[in-house]
Order: structure tokens, then sequence, then C-alpha cells
């Protein structure tokens, strides 16, 4: 596989696609934000009238329920940022419903009051879901965004501007960009794309937004958690930039059509999108197994509709980036792991809960990412179609054995386009699977992972009587392993995975071809680097050890979905 | 159903054998269908003759050996082709086919990548990614998503005598199952629905293994216990099989499950009973599988399944008795006697 490597040197390393930043198209988007707003409004009455027929219930008994959790979220769960009318809203719906009960005679009448209560909820949630993309704060940001880290910095950590400037040139030789480049810029002439990146840090969101205008790409939106915007200047700042909100807590129905209609009819506009499919960061580790089918049925949607609706349709193509970052440090992994292992189950966010305290955390967290942990990479993988075929520079599909595709008739049936919501769901599984065995592929294993990987793996065969849990509270005289062996061992899982690289189902990148023992030693130093508690360290000159099983075993789950551990 | 038959939606059926003329006949009922023959010159002696065996071939049946006219002509797919010619035979097809096809197939084998070194004989261990199911296969080698399978106690001659039956349409894909059903559908066949296609496509696969175990029994002349001994306990051995694959229970409580199970392990006419029957009376199993005139999938199942049971760590007394038998010249009784020795497990234990 062809791989190219880049260092970020500028804010843009290539040139820009589209040069006037007002003829992007989610400039032109915003620009008729109402009529945009209104179509998502009605397109989502649509969705939920549908909606419910397939369920077998009535908008009316939709509203209700959505009512009955919108109260329950209220109480329960209730944040700063939460609107100071919502109450009241939700008691109006209410009243509203039991009006409705003496108009049961006349249908017509009826009828028209359930509709105009969907519309007002829906508009609600449509308002609270929109972003506003501002062309000046994006310039701003994409040309400030290492002096507005350091203005911030500066009144808690960073010690002087001279020493952010040293450190800014380490920053940018560190990011690795590699992959279809070339390709993924030439499709975003021919169509819209849809870049689908691996979770693991709240950094990833920023480092694949910096990366993206890096490589001379018009905007991206992306749905940002709405607990971010318990800070005021960063809810601002993330909605110019084209941030939609997404509120996790609010799973009931009508909320979830009017996100899949908004960012439906936004990749039908042409707006590029980031999704995290795995919809939040992986708690394990691991690499996603597991995506979120919601978001991504929406560019099966945008893609069927964009054959069907649009009278451009011929050129209106969906591509599917898959993108895996490689760290050597996630700083939040003990909060994750803990998570994973507690199984809370509870969606619990590092990131600025409540008060300004935490955005300082926060930037501290991104400098010390940025600045001191050695190289991260960002694997741009093969492009695709919505139907997990990969297309060529052209933006033309393909299958394995090189015969072109016509992917509109995955949804014609007799000859005709057909809307068939059983169907697309099934595509969207398809396409969730092909992300999947992509991410594997696109990967780029570290010396940290693998470090970590046999380390892990050669404890828990030694200690097969335990279980995980046992095993992460091993006492530390056992958590000792002989250099000797594991230098044996970890050749073996080498060996391994340079056949796999050869055979292109994963990436090594350049360090991993190192001879044996130069890879552990830079495996070790780097693995966790700034983990209080180190995940692996030497202890004298013959052997390691694990001062954290938690965090071993966290990196250690990268590499878990190749099947290596009969290796050991 | 539609009276004229000009009008009449055309379907495909791909292999010309015992059971794919008798699903050209039994589809021939609703839609008008176009028939492949793999050789050309059977395919014009079909088309001339119009009998298969004892049957003769609906007048609606035009068989062809022209692959592109066939994909061009029909968007619904019947292939019916036994599993070690399926992949050659959609390599034939691909060139011609399109996302808009829908195929059904009818073949109950595996497909298998054998790494390195390994072969069907000195296969000791599988790993799921090895194993391809035909419709698998079918994405694989093909842009086709909409695939499905139909499975079911359905024995071509019986069929073909116009006996009442019923089988399963399995596909994820609403579609699929609809365009199936209405295909298949008659006053003399009943034609069931599910979304398990995975778990269907494996309950006609190992179903072959008991077939055959079937077969020795009543070579050896014994009686009903032992037989309902066997697919009682084969029924649970496929499903302790067929989960860790990605099945569910369901699939094998139904026609493509325990239906397909009595009717194959019941009669003689099935080709993996008759292969089980045969070595029963002594001969080889090697000579008896060589002179089989149409192929006895189950031989290759027995072997695919005792080497994904060794890497799943599943029990699967039946599966392995019967590898002793046909792979490592065991004496039948021998066979027997591990079976019944085999430590006990709970009874009734699917779900």
């Amino acid at each position: 596989m062809e791989s190219v490597q880049h260092y970020i040197t500028e804010g843009i390393l290539y040139e820009p696609i589209i040069p006037n930043i007002f003829n992007w198209p989610i400039a032109r988007l915003f620009r008729k934000k109402e009529k945009f707003l209104n179509e998502v409004i009605e397109d989502t009455l649509k969705a939920v009238t549908q909606f419910a027929e397939r369920q077998g219930n009535t908008v009316e008994q939709l509203i209700e329920k959505t009512m009955y959790r919108e109260r329950i979220r209220m109480n329960e769960n209730p944040w700063k940022v939460d609107p100071k009318d919502e109450r009241k809203f939700w008691k109006n719906v209410k009243k509203d419903l039991i009006s409705l009960d003496q108009l049961d005679d006349n249908e017509e009448e009826y009828t028209k009051m359930v509709d105009k209560l969907l519309k007002r909820i829906v508009r609600r949630y449509a308002l609270e879901i929109v972003s506003t993309f501002k062309p000046g704060t994006y310039k701003f940001a994409r040309r400030f965004l290492p002096f507005f880290f350091s203005t911030l910095l500066n009144a808690s950590v960073a010690k002087s501007i001279r020493s952010f400037i040293n450190h800014k040139r380490q920053i940018q030789e560190r990011i690795h960009m590699m992959g279809e480049i070339e390709q993924l810029r030439s499709l975003s002439r021919k169509g819209t794309v849809v870049v689908v990146p691996t979770h693991l840090s709240n950094l990833d969101s920023i480092l694949v937004g910096w990366s993206l205008n890096a490589l001379g790409l018009p905007a991206f939106t992306y749905g940002a958690g709405l607990n971010l915007y318990n800070n005021k200047i960063l809810a601002r700042f993330m909605t110019s930039l084209g941030a939609y909100t997404v509120d996790r807590r609010k799973r009931n129905p009508i909320y979830r059509s009017t996100l899949d209609s908004y960012a439906t009819l936004a990749a039908i506009e042409g707006v590029n999108h980031i999704f995290f499919p795995g919809g939040t960061r992986s708690r394990s580790g691991e690499i996603e197994k597991d995506l979120k089918h919601g978001l991504l049925s929406t560019v099966i949607e945008s893609q069927r509709r964009n054959f069907v609706e649009d009278p451009r349709a011929q050129s209106e193509k969906i591509f599917v980036v898959p993108l895996v970052m490689s760290y050597h440090f996630v700083f939040e992994a003990k909060t994750l792991i803990k998570q994973y292992l507690g199984k809370t189950g509870q969606e619990q966010y590092y990131v600025m809960d409540r008060d300004s305290s935490d955005i300082i955390k926060f930037l501290q967290f991104v400098w010390t990412t940025f600045s001191k942990s050695s190289d991260i990479y960002l694997s741009y993988g093969r492009p695709m179609d919505v139907f997990g075929n990969f297309v060529n520079e052209e933006g033309e599909s393909y299958d394995a054995e090189g015969r072109k595709i016509e992917i509109q008739d995955y949804f014609k049936s007799k000859g005709e386009y057909t809307e068939d919501h059983q169907r697309d769901k099934q595509y969207t599984k398809l396409l969730a699977d092909k992300l999947v065995e992509r991410y594997h592929v696109e990967n780029y294993v570290f010396s940290s992972h693998l470090v970590a990987f046999v380390a892990f793996q050669m404890l828990k065969k030694r200690r097969s009587d335990l279980n995980l849990y046992s095993l992460l509270r091993l006492p530390s005289d056992y958590r000792t392993i002989e250099l000797d062996e594991y230098l044996e061992v970890l050749s073996r899982v080498l060996d391994k995975l340079r056949e796999m690289n050869n055979e292109g189902r994963v990436n090594l990148p350049s360090h991993l071809r190192n001879e044996p023992a130069a890879i552990v030693e830079h495996g070790v130093k780097n693995l966790g680097l700034y983990h209080d508690k180190r995940p692996l360290k030497k202890q004298g000159e013959k052997q390691l050890v694990s001062d954290n099983m938690n965090l071993l075993y966290y990196y250690h789950n990268r590499l878990v979905g190749y099947e290596l551990e009969s290796l050991i | 159903m539609s009276s004229n038959p000009s009008s009449r939606e055309r379907v495909g059926v791909i292999g010309a054998g015992s059971f794919g003329t008798v699903f050209a006949n039994l589809l021939a009922k609703n839609r008008d269908v176009i028939l492949y023959a793999r050789r050309p010159e059977e395919a014009s002696r079909l088309q001339a003759e119009r009998t298969y065996k004892s049957w003769a071939l609906d007048p609606s049946v035009e068989v062809v050996n022209d692959p592109e006219y066939l994909s061009g002509e029909c968007e619904l797919i019947f292939p019916v082709v036994p599993s070690q010619s399926f992949r050659s035979m959609l390599r034939v097809f691909a060139p011609y086919l399109r996302p808009y096809h829908k195929m059904l197939h009818a073949t109950k084998g595996l497909e298998i990548t054998f790494r390195e070194g390994q072969s069907l004989e000195n296969l000791e261990k599988l790993r799921r990614d090895q194993v391809l199911t035909m419709s698998e296969l079918i994405t694989q080698e093909t842009s086709v998503l909409r695939v499905g399978c139909v499975a079911g106690p359905n024995l071509a001659a019986e069929i073909a005598d116009g006996q009442p039956a019923a089988t399963v349409v399995a596909s994820p894909f609403d579609e699929v199952i609809t365009e199936g059903q209405q295909a298949l559908r008659s006053n003399v066949f009943r034609v069931h629905a599910n979304h398990d296609l995975i778990g269907i496509e494996l309950a006609g696969v190992l179903k072959n293994i008991m077939a055959i175990g079937s077969g020795i029994l009543d070579g050896l002349g014994y009686g009903f216990n032992t037989k309902a001994m066997l697919i009682t306990r084969g029924l649970a051995e496929m499903v302790k099989i067929a989960k860790p694959l990605g099945a569910e229970v369901n699939a094998f409580l139904g026609l493509a499950g325990i239906g397909d199970l009595i009717a194959t392990c019941s009669s003689p006419d099935s080709r993996n009973y008759t292969l089980g029957y045969r070595i029963s009376k002594g001969l080889p199993p090697s000579e008896v599988i060589e002179n089989m005139d149409e192929t006895a999938e189950g031989v290759k199942t027995v072997a695919i399944v005792r080497a994904l049971a060794n890497n799943y760590r599943i029990p699967a007394p039946i599966t392995l008795a019967l590898y002793k038998i046909l792979f490592q010249n065991y004496e039948i009784q021998k066979g027997i006697r591990l079976l019944m020795e085999f430590s006990y497990s709970e009874d009734g234990e699917l779900i």
C-alpha cells in the first residue's frame, strides 16, 4: 500500500480544494439557515410519522412517551446547559395532550392539533441541534489554534512564550498523516466525504479537525456532545466551527429522528461530515468492534436520497473514509479502563463537566499530548462507497475483481428506485461490519501496543487459573517477566505482525522494522509515558515489571482482535 | 397467480441437477424460468428432450448455457449447485451480476479457505473466518448483497411427484423473503419466512452429518430407538456447533432444522443417507464416496465440523465418530461404541 507521510509545518499543508471559504458547502448551507432548518423540521415530521406507523403506534403515543422520558431526564439528570424554560415547555405539551382528549369526536381537528404539537417539539429540538458556521471564526481558529492554547495555558502551565515556540516545532513533527491522502482530496471534489474515525480520546476531534484542515479540505461538520456546551466560550466557538449539538441523554425517537434528519440533509447538501461510529470513546482501549448504527444509517439514507431526489444525482456520491488514530499515550486511559472494568455504563466525561477549571485541565491535557508524547499517527483508510466497495480517484466503485459497480442499483428493485427502510437497515449493518474490518487493516501497531500485549498475555498465560479481575489485582511480586523469555515471545508475535503487514492486513510504522530488543526499548519507553504509575517498565537489566495492571491491560487491548493470543 | 405466461416475470435457476430441475418446475407454476446448465450439451439435451430422470420439465422452463442471458433477463436468481463448484459458478456469473440482483441459493455446504499446508484430510482446527456459507461466498465473489437461502425437508423426488411439502426462505432482507415466497409458493408448497440466514444455512449443512449416521444405523438393521437417539442428540450437537458461528437456536426448531433432519434421516433417497448405508455394508468409505454419482456434501461437512468443534472446544461425539469411520478407517462398531461411551451431557439443553 502506498503510504504518504507528511509533517505539519503550517496550518495548511496542501493547497485548499476550495480557496474561498465562503464557497464551502458548509458556508453556503448556513447562509440559508432558516430554509435549511425548515427542511429539517419537515423531514423529521415525515420520518416520525413513518416511524410511528412501523412501530404500530400513533404519533400521539410517541409524543406521550417522549414527554415522559423528558420529564425523567429533567428530574434525574439536569445539566447547567439545559434551557431554563424546558420545564414550562413540557408542561404545556402535557396540557395540550390532555386537551386533545376533548377533540375525540372531531378527527380532522384532532390530527391538526397533534401535528401542530409534534411540530413544536421538533422545532425545539432542531433549534437545539443546529450549528452556525462562521467563516470568520473558522479562519481565526485555524490560524490561532496554537496561540489559543498557549494564551490560555500561559496562565497556568506554560512558562513562557519561548518555551511554547520551542515546543511548537516538536509538536508539528510528531503528527503523521498516513494513507490515501491524495485520493481523499480528489474525492472531496467529486462528492461528499464522510470521515469515520476510531475514538480513543477527547483529543481525537481536535486532531481530526486540525488534520482535515491541514489537508486543504473544506470544513467538516460533526456532532459535539451537549456536555461540552456547559462551557459557554467553548460552546460558541464550536458552534461557529460548524459543530452541531448532540444530547446523548435524549434517547427518545422524536429527538433521534430530528438528529438523523439533520445529518442526512446536511450530507445531501454536500457538507462533509465526521462521525465517530463507536458512539463514545473506546473504554477498553480496543479498536471498535460494535458500531452505532443510528448515525451510520443516515449515510445510507443520504446516498439513496441523493440518487432518488436530487436532479444532480449522477455525480453526488458519498464517500466513506475510515480513519484510525494511534497513540502511545492516552491521557484518559486510567478513567476509561476503570469505567470499562466497573461496567458503570454511565457516560462520564472527563472534559468540562461543570466548572471552568476543567477547561484548563483539558487544555493542559491537549498540551501534554501534543507537545510531549511521541508520535501520533492518523491513518486515512482507503475510501469506500456506502456499501463498502472501494472507489478510485474518480469516485467510481469497483468490486474485488476490478469490475465497475453502479451503486444506484443497490436501491433498485424491478428497475425502479424503491424506499425500503428494512433494506437500508441491513445495508447499514453491512457498512458497520466493513468498517470494523477496515479499522483493523488500516491501524498502525505501535511498539508500545506490542510490548503491552505480549507482557499482559504472558502474565495471563502464566496465571491461567485466575480470571481477569484477579489477574488485574496480582501482587507486584508476581508481575515480573524475565526479559530473555519476553524477547523470544515478542519476536514470534512480531514475525506474525510483519507477515500480516506483508499481506496488507495491518500497518506497521518504521520503528517496528527494528530489531526486537530495540523495539522493546522503544515500546517500554513510550508506553503510557505520562501516567504516574507505568504500565510496564524495566526492573534491573533482566526483568520487566508492571506498576499498573489496569493500564497494561488497556494498552494491550489495542492488539486484541488480530488472533495473536495463540502465539504467546 | 398470473394466467398469462407472456407477461410473467422471469426468474433464473443455476444448476440443472435433480434439485435444480425440481426447483425450476416449482417456480414454473408462478414464473417463467430460465434454467442454466453448466455443460452446453446437457443444456441442449434438456431443452430438446425436456426430461430429467423420471420427471418432465415444465413447458415454461427454458434451458440455456448462457450466463449473460440469464443474468440479463432475471433479477431473482436461485443457484442450486454443489458447494464445491459454487465458487467457480459464481466466477462465471459475476461479470453479469449487478447490485439489483437477488440470489436465493439452495446449496447445503460450506466453503473452506485452507491455510498453508491444510487440506480436508489433515484438517485439525478451523477458525470462523476460514469458513464461508454460500451466501457469504456470493457477497464475496459478486456485487450482489441481497442474498438468502431456501432450505427445508424437500426431497427432490417427492416434490417432483407433486406431494405436499413446506420450506423456509431465509434472508436478512424482507424484500428477498417476499419475492422468494411469491415465486415459490403454490397449493402444494408452503414457504415460511426466517431472518436468521446463517442459522438456516447451517441447519441445512449440519443435518447432512446426521443423515450419514442415519444411513449407517439403518444399514446395520437398528430400529427406531437408535434412530430417535441419533436425531435428538444430533440436533443438540448441531445447535452447539452453530451457535458460536453466529446462528440462533430457533432456526433449528423449524422446517430447515428438525424438519429437514427427520426427512433426510428417514429417506433412502438422500445421498448422504445412501452413503452411510453403503458403508455400513462393509464397503470402504473411500470407494463408496468415489462411486456416488452425485455429491454427498456430508463427507466434507464431517471433516469441517470436526475441525470447527476442535477450535471452539465443543463436544461433538456424533461428528467425531463419523470422522473416524470416514477418514481414519475406524470399524463401525468401534465408532458406535465411542458414541455410547461418550460422557453424558444434560438432555434437552438446546438453549
